[in-house]
């Protein structure tokens, strides 16, 4: 265990370090790639849950990703353009802050996984992949054909949201605000993990006959597992469009929902700090070989193979040995 | 009236191509347990063989013998080099192993042929409309798709139920063991099967290359489109998959054309195409999760 915690420990300096690095250098383009990659491992934390202790494997998490992005997008837009959101049957109007954004990101990604996730975990095992890749190309196809808010070509935010007490436009201070929050969804997942809960929902993966014996539906904790999954993974599509200032139906594209799902599985799936390896090492990959060749992804494409067909704990898994997976 | 009914063929032709793509990806569920997310990749490997060979040739019949050999081939070098060691990995590895695959032949197409489309031009003795009885005029190409779509269909379900490889394809989904111990060399019967999937999503991908334009990335989506087929027809059932690849074709042609005129009745003309479109994109999905809460196991599924 102590091998894993030092590994864990080297890779949060690795993280920490960038960023620092580019500060004081003054590279402000390697610290929105830290940024970058900060928003990534969230999302992928939030996959994780589902994903690592759940057993739910999701190919649609695009979804969440995108309807953060959208509440992010549809209420600033209004704040910018001083247009409210809807009149009838009460005001509501845009915002341009964070707090309230996340919260609507949160809140409408969320009840979107509750809907989803009761729908699909009446399968398992291939249809429920199939089913969750569907539903996140349905939303993708509705967010292109829909006209309000940009149809394809998406929508821009002129300036970023603001945080009480923080300028978001200093590129230090939104990488603080993002990886805060980014520790704040590690430890809840840490806690979740610990708690009655995160075992029942271990013990729903492993041997889900044995919970139903003992009372427990597994059903209800896989779906509770997907909605705080989708939670957290609404709120990193909300930085992710801050980051961006853009919001587009690329959000909700099935390719980002393999590349999530990539971060968690380079890290070390059901590992606490696998996401952020896995998110840290593809940004990292993609910046360097896409330095190299405009392919790059064919060289990212045998990685993959190679970490599926041979090193099968990820990064976390590999180093520290398989005795402490799921820790 | 009769834009309806052209309307209604033009589904059945989205359908039965639906179809040469859901039958490869349900065959090599039912029978190696394999979610494969690479057919996507090897339906667009059909397209561009068949493309390059046209541009070459000028044969459209070489074309489309090309996209059938070159997918086969395809899937046959990918089965033995990679796919082959996911059989018994859980669906996880299975799907990671196979997105790297997608990866892999995109970009390696993007870097052979480049990014911008090619065209297939549809052959002078398929192109031009033909005249159906009952006055309606309607693509002979397009017809041609669902003729032969469908003689596939026949010839699959004779392939299955009349020939010794299909009786060994449906033994290999009751009991794999069982059918290695019995003398047959269950590897090579999977490679069989894995190609013959491949040479029908190549097929597919040819054909509706010649409609569309043949680029980087167009098999991804048809893909989706398949494993919602599959989804609703039942997991390893070709008649599922059929019945289901017709039922999607339809909804998604009619849905289209039928729900901006349905919301027109009541609403001005320019919001009800913007809302009868957009739900229109979402029709498929809808019909998907209805079957899904009637029957989690699809139309004609038996395994959970």
């Amino acid at each position: 265990m102590s091998r894993g915690i030092a590994i864990n420990t080297a890779v949060l300096a690795l993280c920490l370090a960038v960023p620092v690095y580019a500060h004081f250098a003054g590279e402000p383009f390697l610290l929105t790639l830290a940024t970058r990659a900060v928003i990534l491992a969230l999302a992928a934390v939030g996959l994780n849950i589902a994903l690592g202790h759940g057993g739910l494997i999701s190919l649609g998490h695009a979804a969440f990703f995108g309807i953060g992005g959208y509440a992010m997008g549809i209420l600033a837009s209004h704040a910018q353009t001083f247009t409210p959101i809807a009149d009838w049957p009460l005001l509501i109007e845009g915002t341009k802050s964070m707090p309230v954004i996340w919260l609507v990101a949160m809140v409408t990604s969320g009840l979107a996984a509750l809907v989803i996730g009761a729908l699909s975990l009446r399968t398992s095992g291939v249809y429920f992949i199939m089913i969750t890749l569907a539903f996140g190309q349905m939303l993708y196809y509705f967010a292109i054909s829909w006209p309000a808010y940009g149809g394809e070509d998406g929508l821009s935010i002129y300036v970023r949201n603001g945080f009480p007490g923080l300028n978001t436009l200093v590129p230090m201070q939104f990488f603080a605000l993002t990886a805060t929050v980014l520790a704040a969804a590690m430890a809840l997942a840490h806690v979740l993990g610990r708690s009655a809960f995160g075992l029942a929902l271990n013990a729903a993966r492993q041997a889900p006959a044995r919970v139903e014996a003992v009372g427990v539906r597994p059903f209800r904790l896989r779906l509770t597992a997907f909605v705080i999954s989708g939670m957290i993974t609404g709120l990193a599509g909300a930085l992710f469009a801050d980051l961006n200032r853009f919001v587009s139906p690329t959000m909700f594209s099935w390719q980002l929902s393999g590349e999530i799902m990539v971060i968690v599985i380079l890290g070390g799936v059901g590992r606490l700090f696998g996401p952020l390896a896995g998110a840290a090492l593809l940004v990292t990959l993609e910046h360097v070989l896409g330095g190299v060749s405009d392919y790059w992804q064919v060289y990212l494409g045998a990685l993959l193979l190679g970490v599926v067909l041979f090193a099968r704990g990820g990064i976390i898994g590999t180093l520290a040995g398989r005795d402490v997976a799921h820790g | 009236m009769l834009l309806l009914i052209e309307q209604v063929l033009n589904g059945l032709q989205f359908g039965v191509m639906l179809f040469l793509m859901a039958a490869g990806l349900t065959l090599v569920f039912g029978v190696m347990g394999l979610i494969n997310l690479a057919h996507g990749s090897l339906y667009m490997i059909g397209a561009f063989a068949a493309a390059a060979v046209a541009g070459a040739t000028g044969s459209f019949l070489l074309a489309l013998a090309a996209s059938l050999a070159a997918a086969a081939a395809a899937g046959a070098l990918i089965e033995v080099a990679v796919i082959r060691r996911l059989y018994d990995r859980d669906h996880l590895d299975q799907v990671l192993a196979t997105f790297a695959l997608i990866l892999i032949f995109s970009e390696g197409t993007r870097w052979a042929f480049g990014s911008f489309p090619l065209y297939l031009d549809i052959p002078a003795w398929l192109s031009g409309p033909v005249s159906l009885p009952g006055g309606i005029e309607y693509s002979r190409y397009r017809l041609a798709i669902i003729g032969v779509g469908l003689a596939v269909a026949l010839g699959l379900y004779l392939l299955i139920t009349r020939t010794r490889l299909g009786i060994r394809i449906r033994a290999g989904e009751a009991d794999r063991e069982m059918i290695a111990a019995l003398g047959i060399d269950i590897s090579r019967l999977y490679t069989l099967v894995f190609a013959l999937g491949a040479a029908l999503a190549g097929l597919a991908g040819a054909m509706v290359g010649a409609i569309q334009s043949v680029q980087v990335g167009m098999g991804e989506p048809v893909l989706i489109l398949a494993f919602v087929v599959i989804v609703i027809g039942g997991i390893g059932s070709v008649k599922g998959a059929l019945v289901g690849a017709i039922l999607v074709g339809l909804t998604d042609t009619l849905g289209g054309y039928l729900l901006p005129i349905a919301f027109g009745q009541v609403m001005e003309a320019s919001s009800a195409t913007a809302i009868g479109s957009a739900l229109a994109s979402m029709l498929i999905y809808i019909l998907m999760a209805v079957v899904l809460i009637l029957r989690p196991t699809g139309l004609y599924g038996a395994r959970a």
